[in-house]
């Protein structure tokens, strides 16, 4: 039993082996860069990518190579000369940071990556998505506020605090011999003025 | 108080940085995208399934897509990288799509119904060699389907379902040219023929479970070959010899190799010319191109040779396909006056046709390039037949009895070049207009907006919404308008298809398949080079019609012969072409008009004379008078020489030629070759309008642009480092960039980042520069801004001096006063490589300016020039904040609303455009690539209009309202005054 387990898990590890090194040797003539792009929110064992992101490209010191994602994420770019690289990934919907690669001439197969936005070191070759990425305005839920905020609601604001507080701050006493005052003067009011011109139409 | 109110204010609206944004409903409302994939390559079927019928094809933009046989919609498509060219493409197990590509060096198996990729391998090898690709039906290797690829000079067995490699052999250690690789069918052997330099022919026997050489023979043929083997069968080919008037049949089969000849003569009497056999799938048969026809000759016996049937030169043949009861069917494509004849014909059978179609075809689409056929069985249980048929122009068309089921447009996914041109004139009489149907319908719509933005929609009202919005009339009307946001795109394709699109909604108004751009006897191999605004009628000559200049030539050099057509942007007719004439190295539009108003051009030809266009006498006339003033640059990359030239008297030829005028070399700037190679270059647009000098600064300090049309950007870099990132380290590379006056030669700035490589991008506008280029030691991107400012003027800060005259404003500026010149400096990080910048460009220069870039992950970015501004501090004063500083910060944000082209990709971005509108916000972009987008961009919002979202039923209620409202305090205050008087 210990040992069909063991089986198992050996038979895993080689399975994960490639992929699990950032870089191997591969021919004379360059190496091999081999990664994953790991989406949050789904897990590694997922059947396949969501459509939003099947699209995803890998890119290569800005165009040299791209390549696609397989169903589980992983990507691996071949014939890379050693030197300093450079790999961003094209997705819409997120924003990654391009990553640096080393490739060592002298010890191949040794993992040298760093987000070159936060210089954070990776241990091993797994692009996560930095945040996502809203390109719309998200619309306001409707409130009262907006209304309010908006010219015509500052305008009827306007008019209410005119029409109703307005006398309010005036002593009530006050007003009406005001009024009175101004009635003897015949001074027109609004009635007046709007009765007037009714009186006039007719 | 109120001051400080204000301020304050003025203070919040300068620090919220503004972003170009938009509401997910609003997509659409002023911007399309459209999406093609080129011209198609290689197609292959699948019909077989009842499920949703499609054809997936490879396109010369290295697409590959699967596409709705119904529709020709697109169900998936990937675009694969610039260097990563698709060589053959087919379908193994009945659900992958197999791509090979890179010259045979990657496989990839794509999920046939949703385009995921499933795996992806890599051939190594260091040969390049000719990519092959076989895919045997139901033959199992180890319970695996296994496909056999050739490349780089391996043949390898691939398991079909995972990628892995079975086995692998090489087969072209000696240098042979395997050409072909053969299974016959239910055979265990597989059979690879090539040939070794042009005289050995060599067959490779390999074990189709292991990859072990069982049998390699060789004969040598002393006659030697030429051209490409056709195969005729699992055991024949067919080749010409070196005299190219010898057949030679080759047999092969079981190892033995036997050459047989037939003189061509024999078999097409009065045969002239050199004969090449053409690659053709047909079995049995082979076909033959003379100098004057094309032959189908069909081999009986291993060994007869019969020709069965003879085609024009323009006639387009697909490759065979097994029908049912053993035969073989292939569609011939002939084509006459606006009409294509089709058929299809049996394989062993040359005279009965099983269709016989003729369909119209409009003129614009050229010729029949490629055919596919494929067959359905009808409802009667015959085979009905459906081609797709590749044209001249790129387009790609199916046909199913005698009729265009669909056709898509896709010589827009390689667009040159672009120029925008007005629309006509509305005129009186002529109501295109259509007043909206009435008020109530108005008011239902505004009110479905207002619902719209008060978020209590509910989802039919959105749709209802949409709707409204998209089917505006407005928008789409042939006419100008007074914002100047409707005008057409004119597009210059690879195909020589010239486009005119509206940019309402993206349509196509017209198409012209230039004459010229077309392969001729005397021009074998033409391009189209770039447009030019030709006439521009805008003040006089009111009754003419806009028209371009498009410019061509023969050839890949500088100096092959050149064409060019005037294209009238109303009607789309070309209204004259020259050519081939002279070589046309460089186009340079002058400043001046004639009095219809067509703009004088100088063409330069490769040996440096210059030729004037329009060729009249008024047009030398004006030329003539400003001769001494025309001034232009030539930058030389391959040796490192920046030249300046300028116009001498005319020039000396046996035939004289008023038209033609010699040019003198004024001044030239020579690059270091062993430090630096030129880069990149840039310019300001030539209609960019620049609305003020001055710039008043915080402290009411006056600075002055110094704004001169005859600037140019150039960067070198080291030579190590003209290579990808990775090439070089950042010890070796190193990157100057030169700020040089084109007039003089006068070098204004030189500044030298080190460490950094290219490439780079760069953008020039009114006084400052923008570039984009890579720090090795930093390993990001960085954008530097470079601005310049006048000192001579600096002294003009005096008002009393303005005001009395005592300045030098008025003083005649000439290029070759020296120039007292400072810059500002100031660089930031990216995050993004970029494929290419533009800036935005408004009609009279007074708002803001937007950078745009078009990123790796093809989308257009717009990023606030504010960003960009080499006064930016880390801790900016108040004052300086007033006036917009934003803080410094290392590097420049990405506001994801921000992105012009919001949730949309522009496939492999090549270029962006942007045009002035009539209104003075707002500027038009078109981003070109595979894809096309268009949109209108408000780099400081709409501040001279409304937005399109302003609610007039808002509006409406708010005054009604009021109305409402005076009515009641009258009727209370009438009430109150009856109240008072009664008492």
């Amino acid at each position: 039993m210990a040992s069909r387990y063991l089986m198992i898990f050996l038979s895993l590890i080689l399975l994960l082996l490639p992929s699990a090194l950032g870089i191997s040797d591969g021919n004379v003539e360059g190496y091999s860069i081999n990664g994953k792009v790991r989406f949050p929110g789904f897990s590694a064992a997922g059947l396949g990518l969501p459509a939003k992101i099947s699209n995803v490209k890998v890119i290569l010191n800005g165009g040299q190579q791209v390549t696609f994602l397989r169903p589980d994420g992983y990507f691996s770019f071949h014939n890379v000369p050693a030197g300093t690289h450079l790999i961003e990934v094209a997705s819409i919907g997120y924003f990654f940071s391009p990553v640096r690669i080393d490739v060592s001439a002298r010890n191949p197969g040794k993992v040298q990556a760093a987000l070159t936005e936060n210089r954070r070191v990776l241990s091993e070759l797994v692009l996560e998505p930095f945040r996502d990425e809203q390109y719309y305005e998200r619309r306001e839920p409707f409130n009262v506020m907006s209304i309010l905020k908006s010219p015509m609601g500052l305008m009827m604001g306007f008019m209410v605090i005119v029409m109703f507080l307005m006398p309010k701050l005036v002593d009530a006493e006050e007003l009406k011999k005001a009024q009175e005052e101004m009635g003897s003067q015949g001074v027109p009011s609004l009635a007046n003025f709007l009765g007037g011109a009714a009186q006039r139409a007719n | 108080m109120g001051i400080r109110v204000f301020l304050l204010l003025l203070l919040f609206f300068c620090t919220s940085y503004p972003t170009f944004s938009l509401h997910e409903d609003q997509v659409g409302l002023m911007d399309w995208h459209q999406q093609y994939i080129g011209k198609v390559k290689h197609a292959v079927f699948h019909t077989q399934k009842a499920a949703r019928k499609r054809v997936i094809v490879s396109t010369e933009e290295n697409v590959v897509a699967s596409l709705d046989l119904r529709h020709g919609e697109i169900f998936w498509r990937h675009v694969l990288g610039p260097n990563d060219v698709i060589d053959q493409i087919d379908i193994a197990l009945g659900k992958y799509v197999i791509t090979l590509s890179s010259g045979g060096s990657v496989v990839r198996a794509w999920n046939l119904p949703d385009g995921q990729m499933v795996w992806e391998s890599t051939l190594l090898g260091s040969k390049s060699s000719r990519p092959l690709l076989l895919i045997p039906k139901n033959l199992k290797v180890d319970k695996d389907d296994v496909i056999f690829v050739y490349g780089n000079g391996f043949i390898y067995a691939v398991a079909s379902i995972d990628g892995e490699f079975i086995w692998k052999k090489e087969l072209a250690s000696e240098g042979i040219d395997v050409q072909q690789l053969i299974l016959p069918e239910g055979s265990d052997t597989i059979y690879a023929v090539g040939l070794l330099g042009s005289s050995r022919f060599d067959v490779y026997q390999l074990d189709v479970k292991s990859g072990e050489l069982l049998k390699h023979n060789s004969m040598f043929f002393p006659a030697g070959f030429s051209g490409d083997l056709s195969f005729v069968s699992e055991g024949m080919a067919m080749a010409v010899d070196f005299t190219e008037t010898v057949l030679v049949s080759v047999l092969f089969r079981d190892g033995q190799i036997s050459f047989h000849k037939t003189h061509v003569s024999q078999l097409i009497p009065g045969f002239s010319g050199p004969a090449v056999t053409l690659p053709s799938k047909i079995p049995g048969t082979f076909i033959l191109k003379t100098g004057s026809s094309v032959h189908f000759i069909k081999v009986i016996n291993e060994g007869k040779l019969i020709v069965v049937g003879q085609v024009g030169h323009t006639d387009a043949v697909s490759d065979a396909l097994s029908l049912p009861e053993d035969q073989q069917g292939f569609a011939l494509v002939q084509q006459g006056d606006g009409k294509i004849f089709l058929t299809v014909k049996l394989g062993d059978d040359w005279t009965t046709n099983l269709i016989d179609d003729t369909v119209q075809m409009d003129h614009q689409r050229g010729l029949v390039h490629k055919v596919f056929l494929n067959t359905y069985v009808r409802t009667d249980r015959s085979n009905g037949f459906r081609v797709l048929i590749v044209m001249e122009d790129h387009s790609l068309l199916l046909l199913q009895q005698g009729e265009i089921v669909w056709s898509r447009e896709d010589g827009l996914a390689s667009i040159i070049d672009v120029k925008a041109s007005e629309l006509p004139v509305e005129k009186d009489g002529v109501s295109v207009a259509k007043v909206e149907h009435n008020l109530f319908e108005w008011l239902k719509g505004h009110l479905l907006k207002l619902k719209g933005t008060l978020m209590i929609a509910t989802p039919d009202d959105v749709v209802a919404i949409q709707k409204i919005r998209l089917q505006s009339s407005e928008k789409s009307k042939m006419t100008r308008d007074r914002n100047g946001f409707r005008k057409l795109l004119i597009v210059l394709t690879r195909s020589g298809k010239v486009f005119a699109l509206h940019t309402g909604d993206g349509r196509i108004v017209w198409s012209l398949l230039l004459k010229s751009l077309r392969k001729s006897e005397t021009c074998e191999n033409p391009r189209g080079v770039s447009l030019h605004q030709w006439q521009d009628p805008h003040h006089h000559a009111l009754d003419e019609n806009p028209s371009v200049l498009v410019v061509g030539r023969c050839g890949q050099g500088l100096d092959s012969a050149g064409v060019f057509s005037i294209v009238d942007t109303y009607t789309g007719k070309e209204s004259y072409h020259v050519g081939p004439t002279h070589s046309i190295a460089h186009v340079i539009p002058l400043p001046f008009t004639d009095s219809r108003e067509q703009r004088l051009h100088l063409l330069l030809d490769a040996n440096r004379q210059g030729h004037l266009y329009p060729r009249t006498a008024e047009a030398l006339g004006i030329f003539q008078h400003d001769l001494g003033n025309v001034y232009w640059y030539s930058a030389e990359t391959d040796n490192g020489v920046l030249r300046g030239h300028g116009v001498q008297k005319n020039c000396v030829l046996e035939v004289a030629d008023d038209y033609c005028f010699g040019t003198r070399d004024l001044w030239s700037i020579v690059f270091p070759s062993e430090s630096e190679k030129i880069a990149a270059t840039a310019t300001t647009s030539s209609n960019e309008v620049v609305h003020t000098q001055a710039k008043v600064t915080a402290d009411q300090e006056v600075m002055y642009k110094y704004i001169s049309k005859n600037l140019l950007f150039l960067a070198t870099v080291s030579p190590k480092a003209v290579g990808p990132i990775g090439s070089v380290t950042p010890d070796e590379s190193s990157l100057v960039v030169y700020v040089i006056d084109t007039v003089t030669g006068r070098i204004l700035h030189r500044m030298t980042h080190h460490g950094s490589q290219g490439p780079v991008n760069a953008v020039f506008s009114e006084n400052w520069i923008v570039y984009h280029y890579f720090n090795l030691r930093a390993h990001r991107y960085e954008m530097s801004v470079i601005e310049i400012y006048d000192q001579a003027r600096a002294e003009n800060k005096d008002v009393l001096k303005l005001v009395f005259g005592a300045h030098n404003l008025t003083s005649p500026i000439t290029a070759y006063s020296r120039p007292e010149v400072f810059t500002k400096s100031q660089s930031y990080f990216f995050t993004h490589s970029l494929k290419t910048i533009a800036v935005t460009l408004t009609a009279k220069g007074i708002t803001s300016k937007q950078i745009l870039l078009g990123t790796i992950g093809d989308q257009v970015l717009a990023l606030d020039k504010r960003f960009l501004d080499p006064r930016r501090t880390v801790n900016p004063t108040q004052a300086e904040k007033e006036e917009g500083i934003i803080p410094l910060t290392d590097s420049i944000p990405i506001i994801p609303q921000s992105y012009v082209t919001h949730a949309l990709k522009v496939e492999s971005l090549r270029g962006i455009v942007t045009v002035p509108a009539k209104l003075e916000s707002t500027t038009l972009v078109f981003a070109y690539g595979v894809d096309l987008f268009f949109t209108r961009l408000a780099p400081s919002r709409t501040y001279d209009s409304l937005t399109e979202d302003f609610s007039y039923a808002l509006l409406l209620l708010t005054i009604v309202g009021l109305i409402v409202a005076i009515f009641v305090t009258w009727v209370w205050s009438e009430k109150k005054d009856l109240q008072d008087k009664w008492r």
